[in-house]
């Protein structure tokens, strides 16, 4: 111990601190600082890299996710287009059908109903003829009666009973 | 092309990894010289020289001394540079260290007399008188102040110098290309990111780590660098010097000190969920826990550092004394396995320091324990 004392140089100290702590500052202006900078910038750089990575990979599978709900819902958008269309088509069809069918039956039903009333109007200008045609008839058996009366009694009848005929 | 470069940095790296055992291997190399013309003067005292060398390795100089021999005719050749002494006594003196010749003459600065007297420099008159006491300790005076530009603080400013390009080269080179290292520094990225996510955020937690990385990695490198070199052929011992971790303690006792909040001071003043009288005996101890805590880590770095130096450089002293093939190969293996170990060690050291002081300043940041329990 007393040779350890006696070896201790207090100008080696105080050199050394000097030397030590100049170094120090130094190196911390030029070096550690620039360096331990650099390195973290560059961990920081790395760490960044890497995310962005992650990131444009879970991009990636999101895009080809949606693209592939895209597809999906395009071609189920598709399918029911064309359902609807098949639907529409076929009811449209139906339709036509239906309205051809009761149109028909309407044209039918009028026409029936014309030749009833045709038929009716007929009727009744055959009843007023007849009746016309009675009078006449009448009206030359009267007169007729005037000058024959058997003969115009038998033209009466014969006439009546064709009007029967009738 | 991307690939025949890569083999040269491997290359290169296992060059510089094998750079301590070649090292070691120099030393031994010059210790021979020195050791085997000393083997023939002087056959008795080759342990104790041995000895003498290490103790002179291990302590600081105030010139940068590579290795030496002995020539023919007995002189000593001493290999290295000299380096400013600076001494606060009676003004400023700044010299060269080349002045004292390793000792052996008195160096003058404006009218101050100083002679180096084992690794120590002592006020002396101009003939270079050395007087000592009962106890046989040279009592001549010191010099008040001893700032010197020392082999010590020589190797800490290179190697802050080094750190300082490594590592502000490998700040720039991130803007250069686009957040990512290039360069040397590039194998130092992942010890950084290691001290930030495994050292600094587990023992401090998110919130305050980042006031404490600068110092944290500063002293991490520091330390390992310094470790590293003093396994070179340069010879330095700069974390084994008890002034070093010294001071390197006290920055991060002074840190956990200054930064430390409320229920840091709580803990060790009035003690949470204690009898009251136990509160009172238990603030000393608390108190003197923090000081203990620094204080370990200052003799642990030492300790460690020196133990490996000594019984390195023992093992290859060993060499020179078996004298045989097989006794000498044998320590050589030892040697070789041994700085591996150190190399290791080296690291280790490093990593314990800052470890530890990641854990001191996590502790003066610590938050309440109902809060602790969300992380």
């Amino acid at each position: 111990m007393e040779k350890l004392i006696e070896q201790f140089s207090l100008g080696l100290f105080v050199w050394m601190l000097v030397i030590f702590i100049g170094l120090i500052l130094l190196l911390k202006k030029f070096a550690w600082k620039p360096i331990l900078d650099a390195v973290n910038e560059r961990e920081e750089g790395i760490k960044n890299a890497l995310a962005s990575a992650e990131r444009a990979k879970l991009d990636m599978q999101n895009l080809t996710a949606s693209n592939e709900r895209l597809l999906a819902e395009a071609r189920a958008e598709r399918d029911t287009l064309l359902k609807e269309a098949r639907e529409i088509k076929e009811k449209m069809i139906n339709d036509a059908k239906s309205e051809a069918q009761a149109q028909g039956e309407k044209m039918i039903a009028q026409a029936k109903a014309a030749i009833e009333s045709e038929k009716n109007a007929a009727m009744v200008e055959l009843k007023n003829q007849v009746s016309s045609l009675s009078i006449e008839i009448a009206e030359k058996v009267l007169k007729s009666e005037l000058s024959n009366t058997e003969a115009q009694t038998k033209l009466v009848e014969k006439m009546l009973g064709d009007a029967k005929l009738n | 092309m991307v690939i025949s470069k890569k083999p040269l940095y491997l290359i290169v790296a296992f060059f510089f990894a094998l750079l301590p055992l070649i090292s070691n291997a120099t030393i031994s190399d010059s210790t021979a010289v020195h050791t085997e013309n000393a083997h023939s003067e002087e056959p008795k005292d080759l342990k104790t020289e041995i000895k003498e060398y290490i103790a002179h390795h291990l302590l600081d100089s105030y010139d940068f001394h590579l290795f030496s021999w002995k020539d023919d005719a007995g002189h000593d050749h001493h290999i290295g540079f000299p380096l400013p002494v600076i001494l606060i006594d009676n003004g400023v003196q700044i010299f060269s260290s080349s002045k004292f010749h390793h000792g052996e003459t008195v160096a003058e600065s404006n009218g101050n007399f100083y002679k180096l007297y084992h690794g120590k420099i002592y006020k002396t008159d101009a003939e270079g008188t050395v007087s000592y006491d009962d106890k046989h300790h040279v009592s001549n005076a010191k010099p008040t102040i001893d700032l010197s530009i020392t082999k010590n603080v020589f190797m800490m400013l290179v190697v802050s110098v080094l750190m300082f390009f490594l590592f502000s080269g490998l700040a720039k080179s991130y803007a250069k290309n686009g957040g990512i290292a290039k360069g040397a520094g590039r194998f130092f990225e992942p010890i950084i990111l290691y001290i930030r996510d495994d050292i600094a955020i587990p023992n401090i937690g998110h919130k305050n780590y980042k006031k404490y990385m600068s110092y944290l990695l500063t002293i991490f490198f520091f330390v390992w660098f310094l470790n590293m070199f003093g396994l070179t052929p340069l010879g330095v011992n700069v974390t084994g010097n008890i002034a070093i971790t010294a001071g390197l303690a006290l920055l991060t006792y002074l840190i956990t000190t200054f930064t430390a909040n409320k229920n840091y001071w709580g803990h060790i003043f009035w003690m949470p969920g204690v009898p009251s009288l136990m509160k009172i005996v238990l603030a000393p101890i608390e108190l003197l826990g923090t000081i203990i805590k620094p204080f370990s880590l200052m003799i642990r770095l030492y300790a460690n550092i020196v133990a490996g130096h000594v019984v390195l450089m023992s093992i290859i002293g060993l060499m020179f004394i078996f004298k045989n093939w097989l006794g000498s190969s044998l320590s050589f293996f030892l040697a070789f396995a041994l700085s591996l170990l150190e190399i290791l060690v080296a690291a280790l050291q490093a990593y314990i320091f800052t470890m530890l002081s990641a854990l001191y300043f996590g502790a003066a940041n610590e938050e309440h324990h109902h809060d602790e329990a969300h992380h």
